[in-house]
């Protein structure tokens, strides 16, 4: 499928309680990608096919409307009908496909009561916290019987506190469902805890899928190292040596690999000294200048210039024990052996 | 060396607790006075637009209130106008909301001149409103030709007529006021229930209008308030019949001429609406200034 300068050319396998997740930069086209499958923005070029089922192609024309899709989205801020009692949003889509009143009161019930949302049946969505909101919206999607659930950045609108609590429950109901999920998100935490896959978007091509913990362990590009919070270096490697073509040089454990590879290192087995260390086990070896200082709950990270530059994870005490500041000149070591090597694809 | 700039301003006053909380909370007010330019010109217009009013409750005819408003040709003006502005409104609302979903919703060529088009009632003189329905409608119009040779339908001069005049310049405010919501209603609501399986109608019947029911209610209001007080248009479409096409303000500009205590009263009611239209409307129209 394909709009403005944003292409995607995926097939989902269906499998039942799957969980696919695009993940991007903000900007990346994942919206959009969410609308074109929902219906409510037509696709310009390309199709969009569930199932076997065209519902979109721009080549013939054919279009199916969003009210006639077996889709249920998601939304980001959830548009709950805020007239509706929660018991009525859940059971707006039965409604419309054409059941009574009552019979589709009683399959929003169900739904209700499947996600614990029992007591809460009477209330009007702005007596709702941001989760209880979120699993009504949940439900209201899931109450449409859809063969393809969406997310819209199903988190981004919880505070950081109720956001965990939701998270383990998300998953659970995802799980739980019969047809295949599909989120979008900009934040990898919710793309590792709730995905059995993990799509990277970027620029509106596709830079890398595989499991959250291949995309987590071995990014392909840097964008998603930046994501998982990882150093990442393009190199050609020959035996045991990779020359960066930025400069430097890693010397990594021989596996009589040849040719362009990535290396990632984590930022925390870096080790940092204020002078030249004598006689290191470690063969990775280094000057750099701290340019930059940031703290992350119990660490600090250290953004330091040099060739090649990295970001280093130590503790606040060697912060002060080094003293540490930008423009402080140190030296950088890390153990062969911490150092991942792969090829573009993750292999 | 420095220099200083003497404004000859330098004088300190005196603010209270109470003037210093004032202005801490951004009301401008307290000590700093309010310039005679702008003050005087003020208080002229707040006692032009009060004092005819009070002049209205002043010369009322207190004691024989009730005798006055209670006499048949008063009530049977009284009931017309309420009857015939209620059916106004009615009208206003079956034609004018999907009007205003027309023209917030959709795009089509000639729009904005539909838009100014059903608008122009809003700023024509009813007089004229009133010229071109019996043009239109009367029993020599072209549509009130066929009207009468195929259905045998007269309008002018009937209570029907009144309806009509009353629609013709009640109903864009309604359409205006209708329109506006939708414009500012968030459509995402809509794009969900179109996710959830509902046609449009259903999302118009069952998302947007419950959404923009107050703002429909507030168009609703306005609109009969609207109907209720017109003249130009029914006198010159409807005429002035007793019981039939007489309206209140009809009757009032009829009292006038040789029973004013009774001309009075019947405007004092008219009033009397006036003033609860506008505390039922109070939230659109008076806190539009951040004090409240």
């Amino acid at each position: 499928m394909r709009r403005g300068d944003f292409v995607l050319d995926v097939a989902f396998a269906a499998a039942p309680g799957a969980v696919l997740a695009v993940l991007g930069p903000n900007g990346a086209g994942k919206s959009t990608l969410l609308r074109a499958l929902a219906g409510l923005t037509p696709v310009t070029a390309g199709h969009v096919v569930l199932d076997d089922e065209v519902l979109d192609d721009a080549a013939s024309g054919l279009f199916v409307e969003p009210a006639d899709r077996p889709v249920g989205l998601v939304f980001q801020s959830y548009r709950l009908f805020p007239h509706l009692s929660v018991l009525d949003n859940v059971a707006f889509a039965p409604r419309s496909r054409g059941l009574r009143r009552a019979q589709s009161r009683a399959v929003a019930g169900r739904w209700v009561d499947a996600l614990g949302l029992g007591e809460l049946a009477d209330r009007r969505p702005a007596a709702l916290s941001g989760g209880q909101a979120q699993r009504v919206a949940l439900a209201r999607a899931l109450a449409g019987d859809p063969g393809l659930l969406l997310l819209d950045e199903p988190l981004s609108a919880l505070d950081a506190r109720t956001r965990l609590d939701v998270q383990a429950e998300l998953r659970r109901h995802l799980r739980e469902f019969d047809g295949p999920t599909l989120l979008v998100t900009h934040d990898p935490l919710e793309a590792l805890v709730l995905a059995d896959r993990l799509l990277v978007v970027e620029g509106g091509r596709v830079v890398q899928q595989g499991t959250p913990a291949e995309v987590a362990s071995r990014p392909a590009t840097d964008y998603v190292a930046r994501l998982v919070g990882l150093n990442l270096y393009e190199g050609r490697i020959d035996g045991d040596r990779v020359v960066l073509p930025g400069g430097g040089w890693f010397v990594v454990p021989d596996h009589g690999q040849h040719g362009e590879v990535l290396v990632a290192v984590r930022p925390s087995s870096v080790l940092v000294s204020t002078h030249r260390p004598e006689g290191a086990s470690a063969r990775n070896m280094w000057a750099g200048t701290v340019v930059g200082l940031s703290l992350l709950t119990d660490r600090v990270r250290l953004d330091v210039e040099g060739t090649p530059p990295a970001l280093v994870d130590v503790t606040p005490g060697s912060v002060a024990e080094l003293a540490l500041a930008p423009g402080r000149e140190i030296w950088l070591s890390v153990k062969a052996t911490e150092l991942d090597v792969y090829g573009r694809q993750g292999t | 060396m420095t220099t200083q700039v003497s404004t000859g301003r330098r004088r300190p006053t005196r603010l209270t607790p109470q003037q210093r909380l004032q202005r801490a909370e951004g009301d401008p007010t307290g000590t700093r006075g309010v310039p005679a330019p702008m003050f005087v010109p003020a208080v002229i217009a707040v006692l032009f637009l009060v004092l005819p009013l009070v002049g209205l409750l002043v010369k009322a005819p207190w004691r024989h209130l009730f005798q006055v408003l209670a006499s048949q040709d008063v009530t049977d003006a009284l009931r017309l106008s309420l009857w015939t502005a209620s059916l106004a409104t009615v009208v206003s609302v079956v034609l004018g909301v999907p009007l205003a979903w027309l023209l917030a919703r959709t795009r089509f060529p000639g729009l904005a001149l539909v838009r100014a088009l059903v608008t122009l009632p809003l700023v024509l003189p009813p007089v004229v409103g009133g010229v071109a329905l019996l043009l239109a409608f009367g029993r020599e119009g072209f549509v009130g030709r066929y009207l009468d040779q195929w259905f045998g339908i007269t309008l002018p001069f009937s209570t029907a007529a009144v309806v009509l005049a009353e629609a013709f310049v009640a109903m864009p405010f309604l359409v205006v006021t209708v329109e506006g919501a939708l414009r500012s209603a968030d459509q995402g609501y809509d794009e969900a229930a179109a996710t959830l399986g509902a046609s449009r109608m259903t999302v118009f019947r069952r998302v947007t209008l419950p959404m923009i029911a107050p703002s429909l209610a507030a168009g609703a209001v306005l609109c009969w308030a609207r109907a209720l007080g017109e003249f130009g248009a029914t006198i010159v479409f409807a005429g002035n019949l007793p019981g039939v096409t007489q309206t209140m303000p009809l009757d009032v500009y009829l009292l006038l001429q040789n029973d004013l205590a009774a001309a009075i009263a019947v405007s004092l009611v008219l009033l009397l609406v006036s003033v609860v239209v506008l505390v039922a409307l109070r939230d659109r129209w008076l806190r539009s200034g951040p004090f409240r």
